[in-house]
Protein backbone atom coordinates (compact mmCIF):
# COMPACT_ATOMS: atom_id res chain seq x y z
CA UNK A 1 0.00 0.00 0.00
CA UNK A 2 2.80 2.59 1.07
CA UNK A 3 4.69 2.29 -1.46
CA UNK A 4 1.23 2.83 -3.98
CA UNK A 5 0.95 5.65 -2.45
CA UNK A 6 4.23 7.48 -2.59
CA UNK A 7 4.77 6.39 -6.53
CA UNK A 8 1.57 8.08 -7.07
CA UNK A 9 2.35 10.58 -4.92
CA UNK A 10 5.82 10.98 -7.12
CA UNK A 11 3.54 11.21 -10.41
CA UNK A 12 1.68 14.17 -9.19
CA UNK A 13 4.60 15.80 -8.29
CA UNK A 14 6.14 14.93 -11.84
CA UNK A 15 2.77 15.84 -13.55
CA UNK A 16 2.45 19.24 -11.88
CA UNK A 17 5.48 20.79 -12.78
CA UNK A 18 4.78 21.89 -16.22
CA UNK A 19 2.52 24.29 -14.72
CA UNK A 20 4.64 24.85 -11.57
CA UNK A 21 7.60 25.86 -13.29
CA UNK A 22 5.25 28.18 -15.74
CA UNK A 23 4.16 29.74 -12.50
CA UNK A 24 7.48 30.19 -11.24
CA UNK A 25 8.47 31.70 -14.79
CA UNK A 26 5.39 34.31 -14.32
CA UNK A 27 6.89 35.21 -11.02
CA UNK A 28 10.25 35.64 -12.08
CA UNK A 29 9.38 37.81 -14.77
CA UNK A 30 8.36 40.69 -12.57
CA UNK A 31 11.41 40.38 -9.99
CA UNK A 32 13.30 43.98 -9.97
CA UNK A 33 16.33 42.71 -11.65
CA UNK A 34 18.04 46.42 -11.39
CA UNK A 35 18.72 45.83 -14.74
CA UNK A 36 19.13 49.32 -16.62
CA UNK A 37 16.01 49.18 -19.56
CA UNK A 38 15.58 45.32 -18.58
CA UNK A 39 12.03 45.48 -16.82
CA UNK A 40 10.46 46.95 -20.25
CA UNK A 41 12.05 44.46 -22.30
CA UNK A 42 11.73 41.47 -20.49
CA UNK A 43 11.91 38.23 -22.31
CA UNK A 44 8.34 36.45 -22.61
CA UNK A 45 8.88 33.50 -20.64
CA UNK A 46 5.79 32.41 -19.58
CA UNK A 47 4.57 32.19 -23.42
CA UNK A 48 7.81 30.15 -24.30
CA UNK A 49 6.83 27.66 -21.03
CA UNK A 50 3.03 27.48 -22.41
CA UNK A 51 4.50 26.86 -26.05
CA UNK A 52 7.16 24.60 -25.06
CA UNK A 53 4.80 22.40 -23.23
CA UNK A 54 1.59 22.55 -25.77
CA UNK A 55 4.16 21.30 -28.31
CA UNK A 56 5.51 18.23 -26.34
CA UNK A 57 3.56 17.65 -23.38
CA UNK A 58 -0.14 18.99 -24.19
CA UNK A 59 -1.66 16.22 -21.71
CA UNK A 60 0.31 17.92 -18.76
CA UNK A 61 -0.80 21.04 -19.64
CA UNK A 62 -4.49 21.23 -19.63
CA UNK A 63 -6.70 24.58 -20.80
CA UNK A 64 -7.61 25.62 -17.39
CA UNK A 65 -3.57 25.75 -16.37
CA UNK A 66 -3.10 28.16 -19.30
CA UNK A 67 -5.94 30.17 -18.12
CA UNK A 68 -4.70 30.49 -14.12
CA UNK A 69 -1.32 30.98 -15.60
CA UNK A 70 -2.53 34.44 -18.17
CA UNK A 71 -4.93 35.27 -15.03
CA UNK A 72 -2.09 35.68 -12.60
CA UNK A 73 0.31 37.30 -15.31
CA UNK A 74 -2.45 39.98 -15.37
CA UNK A 75 -2.98 40.34 -11.91
CA UNK A 76 0.43 40.47 -11.20
CA UNK A 77 1.70 43.06 -14.04
CA UNK A 78 -1.30 45.09 -14.03
CA UNK A 79 -2.57 44.60 -17.73
CA UNK A 80 -6.08 44.45 -17.98
CA UNK A 81 -7.08 41.26 -16.98
CA UNK A 82 -7.98 38.96 -19.99
CA UNK A 83 -5.57 39.99 -22.22
CA UNK A 84 -2.84 37.42 -21.64
CA UNK A 85 -5.52 34.72 -20.93
CA UNK A 86 -6.90 35.56 -24.51
CA UNK A 87 -3.17 35.13 -25.81
CA UNK A 88 -1.81 32.24 -23.79
CA UNK A 89 -5.06 30.45 -24.55
CA UNK A 90 -5.10 31.54 -28.38
CA UNK A 91 -1.20 30.32 -28.75
CA UNK A 92 -2.01 27.21 -26.93
CA UNK A 93 -4.82 26.39 -29.21
CA UNK A 94 -3.18 27.23 -32.06
CA UNK A 95 0.07 24.80 -31.59
CA UNK A 96 -2.13 21.84 -30.24
CA UNK A 97 -4.09 22.33 -33.28
CA UNK A 98 -1.11 22.34 -35.70
CA UNK A 99 1.40 20.01 -33.27
CA UNK A 100 1.82 17.27 -35.99
CA UNK A 101 3.99 19.90 -37.53
CA UNK A 102 6.16 20.48 -34.57
CA UNK A 103 6.33 17.40 -33.01
CA UNK A 104 9.06 15.46 -32.83
CA UNK A 105 10.95 17.52 -35.47
CA UNK A 106 14.43 18.97 -35.38
CA UNK A 107 14.89 22.16 -33.02
CA UNK A 108 15.04 24.79 -35.62
CA UNK A 109 11.57 23.77 -36.87
CA UNK A 110 10.37 24.17 -32.97
CA UNK A 111 12.38 27.69 -33.16
CA UNK A 112 10.78 28.96 -36.04
CA UNK A 113 6.87 27.95 -34.59
CA UNK A 114 8.26 30.20 -31.50
CA UNK A 115 9.13 32.76 -33.85
CA UNK A 116 5.44 32.98 -35.76
CA UNK A 117 3.52 32.45 -32.72
CA UNK A 118 5.23 34.60 -30.39
CA UNK A 119 4.73 37.59 -33.19
CA UNK A 120 0.87 36.65 -33.41
CA UNK A 121 0.59 36.95 -29.76
CA UNK A 122 2.86 39.86 -29.12
CA UNK A 123 0.34 41.68 -31.43
CA UNK A 124 -2.54 40.40 -30.20
CA UNK A 125 -1.21 41.72 -26.62
CA UNK A 126 -0.35 45.02 -28.37
CA UNK A 127 -3.96 45.19 -30.10
CA UNK A 128 -5.96 44.24 -27.20
CA UNK A 129 -4.46 46.42 -24.58
CA UNK A 130 -4.63 49.34 -27.26
CA UNK A 131 -8.17 48.56 -27.97
CA UNK A 132 -8.80 48.50 -24.03
CA UNK A 133 -7.15 52.26 -23.46
CA UNK A 134 -8.20 53.54 -27.00
CA UNK A 135 -5.14 54.23 -27.51
CA UNK A 136 -2.20 53.54 -29.65
CA UNK A 137 0.55 51.95 -27.30
CA UNK A 138 4.25 52.48 -28.52
CA UNK A 139 5.63 49.47 -30.12
CA UNK A 140 9.46 49.61 -30.01
CA UNK A 141 10.06 48.03 -26.56
CA UNK A 142 7.67 45.13 -27.63
CA UNK A 143 9.75 45.05 -31.12
CA UNK A 144 12.93 44.41 -28.73
CA UNK A 145 10.80 42.28 -26.24
CA UNK A 146 10.15 39.96 -28.98
CA UNK A 147 14.03 40.06 -30.09
CA UNK A 148 15.00 39.39 -26.94
CA UNK A 149 12.56 36.53 -26.59
CA UNK A 150 13.78 35.03 -29.64
CA UNK A 151 17.04 34.98 -28.10
CA UNK A 152 16.35 33.33 -25.03
CA UNK A 153 14.51 30.34 -26.49
CA UNK A 154 17.01 28.35 -27.04
CA UNK A 155 18.07 28.39 -23.49
CA UNK A 156 15.08 27.88 -21.82
CA UNK A 157 14.14 24.66 -24.65
CA UNK A 158 17.56 23.28 -23.49
CA UNK A 159 16.44 23.31 -20.10
CA UNK A 160 13.29 22.32 -20.29
CA UNK A 161 14.67 19.42 -22.41
CA UNK A 162 16.55 18.36 -19.05
CA UNK A 163 14.01 18.48 -17.19
CA UNK A 164 11.89 16.35 -19.17
CA UNK A 165 14.68 13.58 -19.29
CA UNK A 166 15.24 13.78 -15.82
CA UNK A 167 11.59 13.17 -14.54
CA UNK A 168 8.86 13.25 -17.20
CA UNK A 169 10.61 10.17 -19.60
CA UNK A 170 8.62 7.56 -18.63
CA UNK A 171 5.19 9.59 -18.92
CA UNK A 172 4.93 9.43 -22.89
CA UNK A 173 4.32 11.76 -25.06
CA UNK B 1 -2.29 1.45 -12.99
CA UNK B 2 -0.73 0.84 -16.59
CA UNK B 3 -4.49 1.16 -17.42
CA UNK B 4 -5.50 4.04 -15.49
CA UNK B 5 -2.59 6.44 -16.66
CA UNK B 6 -3.38 5.26 -20.04
CA UNK B 7 -6.86 6.17 -19.04
CA UNK B 8 -5.92 9.67 -17.75
CA UNK B 9 -3.65 10.41 -20.99
CA UNK B 10 -6.59 9.70 -23.13
CA UNK B 11 -9.03 11.71 -21.17
CA UNK B 12 -6.54 14.63 -20.44
CA UNK B 13 -5.21 14.93 -24.13
CA UNK B 14 -6.52 18.54 -24.86
CA UNK B 15 -8.62 19.56 -27.49
CA UNK B 16 -8.76 16.11 -28.52
CA UNK B 17 -12.46 15.43 -27.26
CA UNK B 18 -15.66 18.00 -28.04
CA UNK B 19 -15.92 18.57 -23.77
CA UNK B 20 -11.85 19.79 -24.11
CA UNK B 21 -13.37 22.08 -27.11
CA UNK B 22 -15.84 23.11 -25.05
CA UNK B 23 -14.07 24.17 -22.65
CA UNK B 24 -11.27 25.70 -24.59
CA UNK B 25 -14.08 28.21 -26.12
CA UNK B 26 -15.83 28.55 -22.72
CA UNK B 27 -12.15 29.71 -21.05
CA UNK B 28 -11.83 32.14 -24.50
CA UNK B 29 -15.26 33.39 -23.90
CA UNK B 30 -15.02 33.79 -19.93
CA UNK B 31 -11.60 35.69 -20.48
CA UNK B 32 -13.03 38.48 -23.02
CA UNK B 33 -15.76 38.73 -20.58
CA UNK B 34 -12.97 39.52 -17.64
CA UNK B 35 -11.74 41.94 -19.94
CA UNK B 36 -15.44 43.73 -20.31
CA UNK B 37 -16.08 43.37 -16.82
CA UNK B 38 -12.82 45.11 -15.78
CA UNK B 39 -13.66 47.87 -18.68
CA UNK B 40 -16.81 48.54 -16.81
CA UNK B 41 -16.65 48.21 -13.65
CA UNK B 42 -12.88 49.48 -12.28
CA UNK B 43 -13.83 48.59 -8.79
CA UNK B 44 -14.14 44.59 -8.77
CA UNK B 45 -11.35 44.38 -11.20
CA UNK B 46 -9.08 45.84 -8.41
CA UNK B 47 -10.37 44.45 -5.42
CA UNK B 48 -9.42 40.37 -7.47
CA UNK B 49 -5.65 41.98 -8.23
CA UNK B 50 -5.20 42.80 -5.24
CA UNK B 51 -6.64 39.94 -3.71
CA UNK B 52 -4.25 37.90 -5.86
CA UNK B 53 -1.12 40.11 -5.32
CA UNK B 54 -1.35 39.42 -1.75
CA UNK B 55 -1.38 35.61 -1.89
CA UNK B 56 1.74 35.59 -4.10
CA UNK B 57 3.34 38.52 -2.88
CA UNK B 58 5.14 36.43 0.21
CA UNK B 59 6.55 34.86 -2.49
CA UNK B 60 7.96 37.20 -4.76
CA UNK B 61 9.00 39.28 -1.68
CA UNK B 62 11.38 36.42 -1.07
CA UNK B 63 12.23 35.91 -4.28
CA UNK B 64 13.57 39.21 -5.11
CA UNK B 65 16.15 39.27 -1.48
CA UNK B 66 19.06 37.46 -3.53
CA UNK B 67 18.92 39.68 -6.22
CA UNK B 68 18.95 42.91 -3.73
CA UNK B 69 22.01 40.96 -2.05
CA UNK B 70 23.56 40.13 -5.30
CA UNK B 71 22.97 43.63 -6.42
CA UNK B 72 24.25 44.88 -3.45
CA UNK B 73 27.75 43.28 -3.58
CA UNK B 74 28.14 44.41 -7.29
CA UNK B 75 27.54 48.27 -5.74
CA UNK B 76 30.42 47.07 -3.01
CA UNK B 77 32.47 45.86 -5.63
CA UNK B 78 32.38 48.50 -8.02
CA UNK B 79 32.44 51.49 -5.40
CA UNK B 80 35.96 49.85 -4.21
CA UNK B 81 37.26 50.16 -7.86
CA UNK B 82 36.29 54.17 -7.61
CA UNK B 83 36.59 55.02 -3.86
CA UNK B 84 39.60 57.46 -4.80
CA UNK B 85 38.01 59.05 -6.96
CA UNK B 86 34.31 59.35 -5.45
CA UNK B 87 36.07 60.32 -2.22
CA UNK B 88 37.41 63.59 -4.31
CA UNK B 89 34.04 63.82 -5.54
CA UNK B 90 32.53 63.94 -2.25
CA UNK B 91 35.09 66.60 -0.47
CA UNK B 92 34.16 68.90 -3.65
CA UNK B 93 30.74 68.28 -2.94
CA UNK B 94 31.03 69.06 0.48
CA UNK B 95 32.66 72.30 0.14
CA UNK B 96 29.85 73.19 -2.34
CA UNK B 97 27.48 72.38 -0.04
CA UNK B 98 28.28 73.93 2.90
CA UNK B 99 27.92 76.97 1.01
CA UNK B 100 24.17 76.18 -0.25
CA UNK B 101 24.13 75.04 3.73
CA UNK B 102 24.69 78.83 4.94
CA UNK B 103 22.46 80.06 1.90
CA UNK B 104 19.58 77.91 2.77
CA UNK B 105 19.92 78.91 6.46
CA UNK B 106 19.98 82.96 5.53
CA UNK B 107 16.52 81.82 3.12
CA UNK B 108 14.74 79.85 6.33
CA UNK B 109 15.45 82.91 8.12
CA UNK B 110 14.33 85.32 5.91
CA UNK B 111 11.27 83.41 5.14
CA UNK B 112 10.56 82.57 8.73
CA UNK B 113 10.57 86.93 9.13
CA UNK B 114 8.32 87.30 6.10
CA UNK B 115 5.69 84.24 6.76
CA UNK B 116 5.43 86.09 10.63
CA UNK B 117 4.42 89.62 8.92
CA UNK B 118 2.13 87.58 6.31
CA UNK B 119 0.41 85.26 8.98
CA UNK B 120 1.23 82.50 6.48
CA UNK B 121 -1.07 79.30 7.38
CA UNK B 122 1.93 76.37 7.13
CA UNK B 123 0.96 73.88 4.59
CA UNK B 124 0.14 70.15 6.63
CA UNK B 125 3.71 68.40 7.62
CA UNK B 126 4.11 65.18 5.74
CA UNK B 127 4.51 61.49 7.61
CA UNK B 128 5.86 58.93 5.64
CA UNK B 129 6.46 54.85 5.72
CA UNK B 130 9.31 53.62 3.62
CA UNK B 131 8.86 50.09 1.87
CA UNK B 132 11.14 48.04 -0.55
CA UNK B 133 10.44 47.01 -4.14
CA UNK B 134 9.42 43.50 -4.51
CA UNK B 135 8.75 43.66 -8.18
CA UNK B 136 9.13 45.65 -11.07
CA UNK B 137 5.82 44.32 -12.72
CA UNK B 138 6.67 45.95 -16.06
CA UNK B 139 6.52 44.92 -19.40
CA UNK B 140 5.68 46.99 -22.56
CA UNK B 141 2.63 47.83 -21.15
CA UNK B 142 2.07 49.02 -17.84
CA UNK B 143 4.98 50.94 -15.71
CA UNK B 144 4.44 49.89 -11.79
CA UNK B 145 5.83 47.85 -8.51
CA UNK B 146 4.76 46.49 -5.88
CA UNK B 147 6.02 47.03 -2.60
CA UNK B 148 5.99 44.99 0.34
CA UNK B 149 3.63 46.75 2.54
CA UNK B 150 0.30 46.70 2.91
CA UNK B 151 -2.39 48.67 4.47
CA UNK B 152 -1.60 50.93 7.39
CA UNK B 153 -2.11 54.30 8.55
CA UNK B 154 0.23 57.02 6.02
CA UNK B 155 -0.53 54.30 3.04
CA UNK B 156 -3.45 55.22 0.89
CA UNK B 157 -4.28 55.27 -2.60
CA UNK B 158 -3.35 58.46 -4.31
CA UNK B 159 -0.43 59.03 -2.14
CA UNK B 160 2.73 60.09 -3.57
CA UNK B 161 5.65 57.76 -3.67
CA UNK B 162 9.07 59.30 -3.54
CA UNK B 163 13.08 58.29 -3.26
CA UNK B 164 15.70 60.76 -1.56
CA UNK B 165 15.98 61.90 -5.25
CA UNK B 166 12.47 63.02 -6.43
CA UNK B 167 8.79 61.43 -7.13
CA UNK B 168 8.84 58.23 -8.61
CA UNK B 169 4.66 57.64 -8.96
CA UNK B 170 1.46 57.60 -6.50
CA UNK B 171 -0.33 54.68 -4.22
CA UNK B 172 -2.42 52.60 -7.56
CA UNK B 173 -4.13 50.35 -4.70
CA UNK B 174 -3.11 48.65 -1.36
CA UNK B 175 -4.08 45.23 0.01
CA UNK B 176 -3.31 43.03 3.05
CA UNK B 177 0.48 42.30 2.18
CA UNK B 178 1.40 44.53 -1.29
CA UNK B 179 0.92 47.94 -2.17
CA UNK B 180 0.57 48.44 -5.97
CA UNK B 181 2.95 51.97 -7.17
CA UNK B 182 1.71 53.12 -10.88
CA UNK B 183 5.05 55.10 -11.95
CA UNK B 184 4.76 58.51 -13.31
CA UNK B 185 5.80 56.94 -17.17
CA UNK B 186 2.78 54.58 -17.41
CA UNK B 187 -0.11 55.36 -19.51
CA UNK B 188 -2.04 56.31 -17.02
CA UNK B 189 -0.06 58.87 -15.14
CA UNK B 190 -1.23 62.31 -14.96
CA UNK B 191 0.32 64.70 -12.67
CA UNK B 192 0.01 68.56 -12.42
CA UNK B 193 3.27 69.93 -12.41
CA UNK B 194 5.17 73.23 -12.66
CA UNK B 195 7.87 74.72 -14.71
CA UNK B 196 10.35 75.46 -11.42
CA UNK B 197 11.74 78.81 -12.62
CA UNK B 198 8.63 80.09 -14.72
CA UNK B 199 5.89 78.36 -12.73
CA UNK B 200 4.48 77.40 -15.72
CA UNK B 201 1.65 74.88 -15.29
CA UNK B 202 1.82 71.65 -17.14
CA UNK B 203 0.60 68.18 -16.82
CA UNK B 204 3.27 65.43 -16.88
CA UNK B 205 1.74 62.55 -18.85
CA UNK B 206 3.38 59.25 -18.59
CA UNK B 207 3.73 57.08 -22.44
CA UNK B 208 4.97 53.63 -21.63
CA UNK B 209 8.42 55.08 -22.45
CA UNK B 210 11.43 56.46 -19.75
CA UNK B 211 10.24 59.90 -20.58
CA UNK B 212 6.77 61.05 -20.18
CA UNK B 213 5.84 64.31 -21.54
CA UNK B 214 5.11 67.26 -20.78
CA UNK B 215 1.34 68.27 -22.35
CA UNK B 216 -1.51 71.26 -21.62
CA UNK B 217 0.98 73.83 -20.86
CA UNK B 218 -0.37 77.41 -21.86
CA UNK B 219 0.33 79.02 -25.29
CA UNK B 220 2.95 80.78 -25.67
CA UNK B 221 5.14 79.73 -22.59
CA UNK B 222 8.77 78.84 -22.99
CA UNK B 223 10.63 75.65 -22.22
CA UNK B 224 13.65 74.96 -22.49
CA UNK B 225 15.88 71.58 -22.12
CA UNK B 226 17.24 71.50 -18.42
CA UNK B 227 14.03 73.36 -16.66
CA UNK B 228 13.23 71.51 -13.63
CA UNK B 229 9.85 70.03 -13.01
CA UNK B 230 8.67 70.08 -9.93
CA UNK B 231 5.02 68.67 -8.65
CA UNK B 232 2.32 71.67 -8.36
CA UNK B 233 0.21 70.52 -6.31
CA UNK B 234 -3.21 71.26 -8.06
CA UNK B 235 -6.37 68.72 -7.67
CA UNK B 236 -4.80 68.07 -4.28
CA UNK B 237 -3.47 64.96 -4.59
CA UNK B 238 0.54 66.01 -4.33
CA UNK B 239 2.20 68.10 -2.21
CA UNK B 240 3.77 71.75 -3.76
CA UNK B 241 7.33 70.99 -4.89
CA UNK B 242 8.72 67.40 -5.14
CA UNK B 243 11.26 67.02 -7.67
CA UNK B 244 10.40 65.17 -10.61
CA UNK B 245 12.09 65.44 -13.26
CA UNK B 246 14.70 67.87 -15.52
CA UNK B 247 13.45 68.82 -19.55
CA UNK B 248 14.86 66.56 -21.78
CA UNK B 249 13.84 67.66 -25.32
CA UNK B 250 12.17 70.22 -26.88
CA UNK B 251 10.53 69.49 -30.23
CA UNK B 252 7.31 69.17 -32.74
CA UNK B 253 6.76 65.53 -30.92
CA UNK B 254 6.28 67.39 -27.66
CA UNK B 255 8.34 68.17 -24.49
CA UNK B 256 10.06 65.07 -22.96
CA UNK B 257 11.25 64.73 -19.42
CA UNK B 258 13.84 62.87 -18.09
CA UNK B 259 12.61 61.74 -14.56
CA UNK B 260 15.48 62.38 -11.34
CA UNK B 261 15.04 58.57 -10.30
CA UNK B 262 15.67 56.06 -12.89
CA UNK B 263 13.02 53.25 -13.03
CA UNK B 264 15.62 50.55 -12.71
CA UNK B 265 17.41 51.68 -9.60
CA UNK B 266 13.99 51.11 -7.28
CA UNK B 267 14.96 49.60 -4.23
CA UNK B 268 13.92 51.48 -1.50
CA UNK B 269 10.99 53.83 -1.66
CA UNK B 270 8.95 56.35 0.59
CA UNK B 271 5.11 56.98 0.43
CA UNK B 272 4.38 60.43 1.73
CA UNK B 273 1.21 61.28 3.45
CA UNK B 274 0.27 64.93 3.58
CA UNK B 275 -3.16 64.32 5.00
CA UNK B 276 -4.43 65.28 1.02
CA UNK B 277 -7.60 64.18 -0.26
CA UNK B 278 -8.22 65.64 -3.71
CA UNK B 279 -9.77 64.69 -6.30
CA UNK B 280 -8.26 60.83 -5.89
CA UNK B 281 -11.51 59.31 -4.26
CA UNK B 282 -13.30 60.19 -6.83
CA UNK B 283 -13.00 56.77 -9.32
CA UNK B 284 -14.48 58.46 -12.22
CA UNK B 285 -11.25 61.26 -12.03
CA UNK B 286 -8.83 58.69 -11.40
CA UNK B 287 -7.97 57.26 -14.73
Amino acid sequence: MKPALWSRLDMIARCITPFGLTVLLVLINVLPLQVPGLSRIMPLFPLMSIYLWAVHHPNLMPTYAVFFIGFLQDTLIGTPIGVHIITYLMVYGTVVWQRRFLVGKPFAVIWVGFSLVAAGATIANWLLVSLYYLILIKPEALVFQYLLSLGAFPLLSWLFMRWQLAFLSELGH
Amino acid sequence: MEDRSRFTYRFTTPLSGLAQRFTFLGLLIVAFALMLIAKADVAVMERLRAQVTDSVSPIIDIMSRPISIVNDAIVQINSLATVHERNENLRQDKERLMHWQSVARMLEAENQALRAQLNYIPGPQASYVSARVIADTGGAFVHSVLLNIGYQPGVDKGHAVVTGEGLIGRVESVGGRATRVLLISDLNSRIPVLIEATRTRAILAGNNSNRPRLIHLVPGATVSPGDRIVTSGHGGVFPVGLPVGLVDAVNEGGISVLPFVPRDRLEYVRILDFGLKGIINDDGLDK
